[in-house]
């Protein structure tokens, strides 16, 4: 299994020249993984097959869509009529624009809930980040193609917050409209960079699992795999574990695509774009909700932005403002109960920013946004301080102590 | 010593290509970065002309200049006195109402929310008006009153007032 010896005399021609048959051997087929990887590991293959599903769709949805205000909500029409097969592809992209945002939300709590973000992984977790940041740079921007009312008030909306900045903000707006309000030309360029985005998203994930690859996985016990006895090969066991999870993905993601596929989206977008009125109620795509909370929650206007940015900006720093050096919550009790009062605090986000900013609803957003900052910035670092973690098992395959097998390495890592 | 001086000759080449380079990069970059802001055409759509002799005492209608909406209202004696007579200090972006205006009679407003761009309502006669009685925006709860001065919510600054001018009695430009 250590070499690429095929037995192809044309593949080890290829392969002597340009090695590609030894990288993918190595990195997809023997690749050592950690055996007890449980199957929020999943979601990591899950959201690469979605962004592949994603551009495919988009580039044939291209081939029918004009880019132009008078025409593209017309041709959007056009594709749910009469492009053959048109209605399935754009559902596809539509849904597949929420489910990559629900498979990227499990992997990045995943990565919390394991320490996955802790050394030697800070840069892997990084990369992540930032492809979570242009993952919503390309949502929002493919949300104004369609060029309903939500389209252009979502986007007057989000580019208005750069007119918060000090001195050049308003520049800033007109330059990123090309104009004096959401119009063709901001159309146009939102068009060339959803289009080009994703393909950065691309060289950002290669790059992710190029820093993967390096240590491999983190795992559900979060202690490094100690040799052999730790791992299995990547090819055949989490190939097929990693395609079983994508056919329960893909039964779910089809229910959505043919039977609600307008459950996760707003029946405003149908009316075509309206310069002269906003609607009642402006609501971003839910998997923004928990951001927009934020922006509402804090009363000044460069203050909102500025914490709504935060909310991202604390997720680069985040390996460093966690201290302790135990990964994973099993082993962390105090540390486990705040991680679900963080999920449940960021499902509250969502909802408030769903809600009108009004009465009860301000002073909870409030409340929630200041919980979130409270978990990065001063739970975590004090944390270990006052947390008795548990005793790390030995090694993966020895998950169960006694207490003669406690080793003095795990004793040491652990009073650290 | 001649070392030294070979090695201050260095630095200059060194720096100087950079700087060269610098300037280079930047002016190709600035043309991809300039491209992005309006274009002449853009700009030379800047001007709307409106007739004011159909509108009357209490009512309002919207224009769109420069793709956005422009509130004109022709206000009612007890709206211009109530928006004369506010007290400066209540407001959170102090401006009087004189200074907002060309002929008190007509308030001219870009309508746009200064918080984040939504319209706010008002113009039309069944709409919310918030509680100043000038307009609301209803994404995120501002308030202003009969000059377009902030009142309530979270925009930072009065409706702007468009540039224009009376052409005749009943004529203006915007613009
Ligand atoms: C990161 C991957 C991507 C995400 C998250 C994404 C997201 C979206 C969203 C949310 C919409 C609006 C759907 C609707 O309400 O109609 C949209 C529309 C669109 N996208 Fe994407 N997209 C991605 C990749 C791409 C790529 C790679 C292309 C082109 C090569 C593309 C082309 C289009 C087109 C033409 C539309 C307009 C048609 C329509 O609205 O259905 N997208 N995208
Ligand atoms: S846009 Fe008007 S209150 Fe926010």
């Amino acid at each position: 299994m250590s070499k690429n010896k095929s037995k192809n005399s044309v593949v080890e021609w290829i392969d002597y020249r340009l090695p590609i048959f030894t990288f993918l051997n190595h990195e997809l087929n023997e690749y050592p993984t950690p055996k007890n990887l449980n199957y929020f590991w999943n979601f990591g293959s899950l959201a690469g097959i979605t962004l592949v599903v994603m551009i495919i769709t988009g580039i044939v949805l291209s081939m029918n869509y004009t880019a132009h205000v008078d025409y593209a909500f017309d041709s959007v029409e056009r594709i749910m009529r009469d492009v053959n097969h048109g209605w399935l592809l754009r559902y596809i992209h539509m849904n597949g624009a929420s489910f990559f945002f629900i498979v990227v939300y499990i992997h990045i709590f995943r990565g919390l809930y394991y320490g996955s973000y802790k050394a030697p992984r800070e840069i892997l977790w990084i990369l992540g980040v930032l492809i979570l940041l242009l993952m919503m740079a390309t949502a929002f921007m493919g949300y104004v193609l369609p060029w309903g009312q939500m389209s252009f008030w979502g986007a007057t909306v989000i580019t208005n917050l750069f007119s918060a900045v000090p001195l050049v903000g308003e520049s800033i707006v007109t330059w990123l409209w090309g104009g004096f309000s959401v119009d063709n030309p901001t159309l146009n360029r939102f068009f060339s960079l959803h289009y080009l985005l994703p393909f950065l998203i691309v060289g950002l994930v290669i790059l992710h699992l190029v820093a993967l690859h390096r240590f491999g996985s983190n795992n559900p016990i979060g202690i490094d795999a100690k040799g052999k006895q730790d791992t299995i090969p990547f090819h055949p066991y989490y190939t097929i574990k990693d395609l079983f999870g994508l056919s329960v993905f893909a039964t779910i993601f089809a229910a959505a695509v043919f039977f609600f596929p307008n459950f996760m989206g707003h029946p405003d977008n149908y009316i075509p774009a309206n310069a002269m009125q906003t609607p009642a109620h402006i609501v971003p795509e839910w998997y923004f909700l928990p951001f927009y909370a934020i922006l509402r929650a804090i009363p000044d206007k460069l203050g909102g932005v500025l914490f709504m940015f935060g909310a991202i900006a604390v997720l680069f720093i985040l390996p460093w403002l966690d201290k302790s050096p135990i990964r994973s919550s099993q082993f962390r009790p105090i540390y486990k109960l705040f991680f679900w009062i963080l999920v449940f605090d960021c499902i509250l986000l969502g909802y408030l920013g769903a809600k009108p900013a009004e009465g009860i609803y301000v002073l909870l957003s409030r409340v929630a946004t200041g919980y979130y900052f409270f978990h990065f910035i001063i739970l975590l670092p004090l944390l270990p301080n006052i947390e008795k973690t548990r005793p790390l098992p030995i090694s993966i395959s020895k998950p169960i102590l006694s207490s003669s097998s406690f080793s003095t390495a795990a004793a040491v890592r652990e009073k650290k | 010593m001649a070392k030294k001086e070979n090695n201050n000759r260095r630095d200059f080449l060194v720096i100087s290509t950079y700087a060269f380079g610098a300037v280079g990069a930047g002016s190709f970059v600035w043309p991809l970065i300039d491209q992005m802001n309006p274009a002449a055409d853009t700009l030379a759509l800047a001007s709307t002309e409106v007739d004011l002799e159909p509108l009357e005492e209490g009512q309002a209608i919207t224009v769109k200049w420069r793709g956005k909406p422009v509130f004109i209202r022709h206000r009612t004696k007890e709206e211009i006195m109530s928006a004369k007579k506010e007290n400066l200090d209540n407001l959170k972006d102090p401006q009087k109402d004189e200074d907002r205006v060309l002929n008190e009679k007509y308030i001219v407003l870009v309508g746009v929310c200064t918080h984040l761009g939504c319209v706010p309502l008002g113009q039309k006669t069944g709409d919310v008006k918030g509680e100043y009685g000038g307009w609301f925006c209803p994404c995120h709860g501002s308030h202003y009153d009969h000059s377009g001065r902030i009142r309530k919510g979270p925009a930072p600054v009065n409706l702007e007032v468009p540039n224009y001018k009376f052409l005749s009695d009943k004529l203006i430009r915007i613009g």
